[in-house]
């Protein structure tokens, strides 16, 4: 045992002899168009794009990490990597326990997708993914929640008639009804929900939610940020 | 892969598939099958040496050994596995993180824990920040074969107990007789012929160690069931070249496809090893196989 502990401690002393700043970057990669895994096996999506600019203006080093919707927040508080930026919403449950730098996001519509427009949203069985706003949402609102772990499988459920309707991100949801042949409609209003999309810091990390709220303040300035949402959530996309 | 990938929207579907098989993605895929197979044949040995050192204290004359080995079998295998494999890589990865901070970093003041965070000093990160992805990798894959082994360890090392106990007393007290002292019996007569009555129980953990891998994905360690489960999902044309419907059913098809022909390997192995290893045993298998070669 002890002679492991020592291996991978020199292992990785010998590995990380260089020493910039070099920030970890924690992503689902399964929530296209924010973060997706390309067909090249990389992570990719408005995300990507925006986190490498954002790291370039604040001159640092970052690399991509994939984890788990379910254990993302644990992972980044016991410190496996140094932000999140995973379509997460800025809401005050999730405040309590990490930070958020301000919005890159304006706060965006959710919408309910169902196999027919006369569901009622109201009282039927609502599948969301776990731990979302939209989880939240529906909780409160009265209608049955099922949970699912990733948000495919969220489609799926309305798919095969295990829920009524699907309750996700606009962005998310387009993409996917557009292309169902018709299977798939949204039903009722847009619903706007959280205070925007924001990275995710650790609480004690202020030093870090300074230089990443400088970089997102400067491309808010010069109009590189709204080039960005246009070009990865349409014409229609709420932009600053 | 192929010169005519660049455009798959006008192939033919072999021609589609022949892309789409190969692309980047995929073989991330198929690298995850021989990230398995490598669990698997880390783990075993480990899991068993852990199994036997076990065993060996369990039913040490000495007491506290006696006790601790008892111990080690006893909670582990009554923690749920899922418990354990969440709990206890988080517990492991810090508690490596809490010593080195110690070691490395003496002068540091500020408090490890600040409310939900755990905070070592940047030389005390395990692997360090700035260490490329696969040390990353590397040091998950090695928590993931700590974590199996110390798990499947404690089962083995019950089988293990119970494979020594089989062995007929008669044999030891003849070595006795011969001169042999504790230590030549134990080692020239008991653990030879403990194995013939410990396989049974060591092959039904071996299969439950196949069908076990899947937990990586826990441990952060890409598996074939997550690579199964994200390639097989919804793919719409706007964010790749290769769009189509959910698909996961025959991506769990091949992966049934594969763990059965994993079971189907193991089986043929283990009989032979169980053959082998019934060779002039006091067993009935040992008897059958007599009888054999003198027939």
């Amino acid at each position: 045992m002890k002679n492991l502990i020592l291996t991978t401690a020199a292992l990785a002393l010998t590995a990380g002899i260089a020493m910039a700043e070099t920030v970890r970057m924690g992503t689902e990669g399964a929530y296209p168009p924010y973060n997706f895994i390309n067909d090249a096996g990389e992570i990719d999506g408005f995300e990507r794009e925006l986190g490498d600019e954002l790291c370039k203006r604040a001159s640092l080093d970052c690399e991509w990490v994939k984890n788990d919707w379910d254990s993302i927040i644990p992972n980044l508080v016991s410190s496996n990597y140094d932000t999140i930026m995973a379509g997460m919403s800025i809401t005050d449950e999730r405040d309590e326990v990490i930070d958020f730098t301000q919005n890159y996001l304006p706060p965006t519509a959710s919408v309910f997708v169902a196999t027919s427009a006369d569901v009622d949203t109201a009282s039927g069985v609502i599948a969301t993914q776990t731990s979302t706003t939209q989880a939240s949402y529906v909780a409160d609102s009265g209608a049955t929640l099922v949970e699912f772990a990733t948000p495919e499988e969220t489609i799926a459920a309305v798919r095969n008639g295990e829920a009524d309707a699907v309750f996700a991100d606009k962005d998310y949801l387009l993409p996917i009804v557009g292309e169902s042949g018709g299977e798939l409609v949204i039903v009722g209003e847009d619903i706007p929900l959280g205070d925007g999309v924001g990275l995710g810091l650790r609480e004690s990390d202020g030093e870090l939610q300074g230089k990443f709220n400088d970089a997102i303040t400067s491309m808010k300035d010069d109009g590189s940020l709204n080039e960005m949402i246009v070009k990865w959530f349409g014409e229609d996309a709420p932009r600053y | 892969m192929f010169s005519y990938c660049s455009d798959p929207d006008t192939l033919d579907t072999f021609r589609w598939f022949s892309c789409y098989l190969t692309n980047g993605v995929h073989w991330s895929f198929y690298a995850s099958f021989l990230k398995v197979l490598a669990l698997l044949a880390v783990t075993a040995p480990v899991a068993l040496s852990f199994g036997f050192a076990g065993a060996m204290s369990a039913r040490s004359h000495f007491p506290p050994f006696s006790w601790l080995g008892k111990t080690y079998i006893a909670i582990v295998r009554g923690v749920p596995d899922i418990a354990f494999f969440l709990f206890f890589v988080i517990a492991l990865d810090q508690g490596f993180e809490w010593i080195r901070h110690k070691v490395l970093c003496p002068d540091w003041t500020d408090p490890i824990r600040q409310g939900n965070d755990f905070l070592v000093c940047q030389a005390a990160k395990l692997p360090l920040g700035t260490s490329p992805e696969w040390v990353h990798e590397t040091y998950g894959f090695f928590l993931a074969v700590i974590t199996f082994s110390i798990v499947f360890g404690a089962f083995a090392a019950n089988v293990l107990f119970g494979g020594m106990r089989a062995v007929p007393h008669a044999q030891l007290e003849t070595a006795e007789a011969y001169g042999m002292s504790r230590r030549q019996t134990f080692w020239k007569i008991l653990v030879p012929q403990m194995w013939v009555y410990a396989l049974p129980g060591l092959s039904n953990l071996w299969m439950v160690l196949i069908k076990a891998t899947p937990l990586l994905f826990l441990l952060g360690i890409e598996d074939i069931v997550y690579w199964a489960r994200e390639l097989g999902g919804t793919k719409t044309s706007k964010f790749t070249q290769y769009p189509h419907g959910d698909w996961r059913m025959w991506y769990f098809l091949a992966l049934l496809i594969f763990y059965l022909g994993m079971t189907r390997v193991s089986e043929l192995g283990l009989e032979k090893l169980m053959r082998r290893l019934s060779h002039g045993q006091a067993t009935s298998g040992g008897e059958l196989l007599r009888k054999e070669t003198t027939a």
